[in-house]
């Protein structure tokens, strides 16, 4: 199945997280987080994390992806 | 490079460091239960440029240009200065107007209510309550869409604008330059505005405090918002470790008074201080921050929180210049009209700012 992509580039805190958990609490497991800044990146993992799914993080350019998929 | 202070211990030390810190600048001579209280701190900066005239509230404090400046050498030596803005800078503005009314008509931004509660001040409870129910709302717009819409990268020297407005602030203090005689720079020759620590204590305390804070993410709206939103205490690990900690410090230093009345730079009106803080915490979760945070942020280049922080600072204004902000004797003849206009600018905001984002 395709990632299902967020793009939460240029959203505040705690916006992306919001944009993740609904995703996840809608039954995603693959998704692929577009962010472009640290404190997002961190936010997204742990919640992740929390959420009992695998987080890989990447770099793109200037954006940082997280990729999540079920453990 | 891993951010250690971003782990669950990293947030833990640093609440600790900013709770000690905080009761020793009260003991080094800050306000008491006051040692530091970004909102109120502002407030005195305000005074001191003449914005407002209350002759008891005027010091450029310099732990405000610590926390920023702290912040930003912070932020750039950890690759994450990034100067953005763009994200519904008026609204921001306006929010930070009215957080600081509602601030100051409890008296303290949240970091204050919180050292208020660890020197024995039970008025604090009224207002913790009302910070949590603001943020509570604030928590169901979110949930609902809300947002201000996305920021965008900015040109590396506008993010420079807030920290060289900070060193600016802070010459001014150093060689307290008077522009006319008796001021500006007013500075207060009674009242909590002649209180304060040593200038050079202030402003490493701020300094740290600064760096610290932006490593952390430190943010007590964020506590109470992540444990309500997403059941999250990552954040509130931090605040509870500022308040144990400032507790601990007050009781050997001999600063822990409990009790209601005669709190100092506090009053007794449950209902003011309650809804002042719910007026607060709204505004705060609308901003994305707590005032402290959002200088931490203007610090990193966060232009949209530099905004919201000269929102606050012209909020001071009006609020002692029209009878917002309370006195120890109680609210302010026109401190409950602002807070009701506060809140419905809050709610109006929060229904009719929405990304229709589908996820």
């Amino acid at each position: 199945m395709a990632a299902k992509r967020i793009d939460a580039r240029g959203l505040s805190c705690p916006q992306p997280v919001v944009l993740v958990d609904k995703a996840i609490a809608a039954g995603s497991t693959d998704l692929e987080v577009l962010v472009d800044n640290e404190v997002a990146k961190e936010n997204v993992a742990r919640l992740a994390a929390r959420r009992g799914l695998k987080a890989e993080v990447r770099r793109d350019g200037n954006d940082i992806v997280i990729a999540t998929t079920k453990t | 490079m891993k951010n250690i202070f971003s782990s669950r211990a990293g947030i833990i030390v640093v609440g600790a460091v900013i709770g000690i810190g905080a009761a020793f600048l009260q003991y080094f001579g800050n306000p008491p239960n006051m040692g530091i209280c970004v909102a109120c701190f502002e407030r005195d900066i305000a005074g001191a440029l003449g914005w407002h005239r209350a002759d008891v509230v005027q010091y450029l404090r310099p732990e405000i240009m610590g926390f920023v400046l702290g912040a930003f050498v912070a932020a750039f030596a950890a690759g994450e200065y990034k100067p953005r803005g763009g994200s519904s800078p008026l609204v921001r503005f306006f929010l930070g107007v009215f957080a600081m009314l509602g601030a100051l008509v409890f008296l303290g931004c949240p970091w204050r209510a919180l050292l208020r509660l660890a020197g024995g001040d039970g008025n604090a409870i009224l207002g913790l309550l009302g910070l949590i129910f603001g943020i509570f709302i604030g928590v169901l717009f979110l949930k609902n869409g809300y947002s201000l819409g996305r920021s965008y990268a900015q040109r590396k020297a506008s993010g420079w604008i807030f920290p060289a407005l900070m060193i600016g602030l802070l010459l001014l203090l150093v060689f307290q330059v008077s522009f006319s005689p008796g001021g500006p720079i007013f500075f207060s020759l009674k009242g909590p505005g002649s209180q304060h620590a040593p200038l050079l204590l202030s402003l490493i305390a701020g300094l740290v405090i600064g760096a610290l804070a932006q490593r952390s993410r430190f943010c007590t709206m964020g506590a109470f918002r992540d444990m309500i939103l997403i059941r999250d205490f990552h954040l509130a690990s931090g605040v509870a470790a500022l308040v144990v900690f400032a507790f601990a410090t007050n009781v050997i230093l001999g600063q822990f008074h409990p009790g209601f009345e005669g709190q100092p730079v506090a009053h007794t009106s449950f209902v003011w201080n309650f809804l002042g803080m719910t007026l607060a915490g709204l505004a705060f979760v609308l901003a994305g921050g707590c005032p402290g945070r959002q200088l931490f942020l203007s610090g990193e280049g966060d232009m949209d929180a530099a905004i919201f922080a000269l929102g606050m600072i012209a909020g001071a204004a009006v609020a002692h210049n029209f009878a917002v902000a309370s006195s120890p004797k109680g609210p302010a003849a026109f401190g409950p009209a602002a807070v009701i206009i506060g809140l419905l600018f809050c709610l109006i905001i929060g229904f009719t700012q929405r990304d229709k984002m589908s996820v």
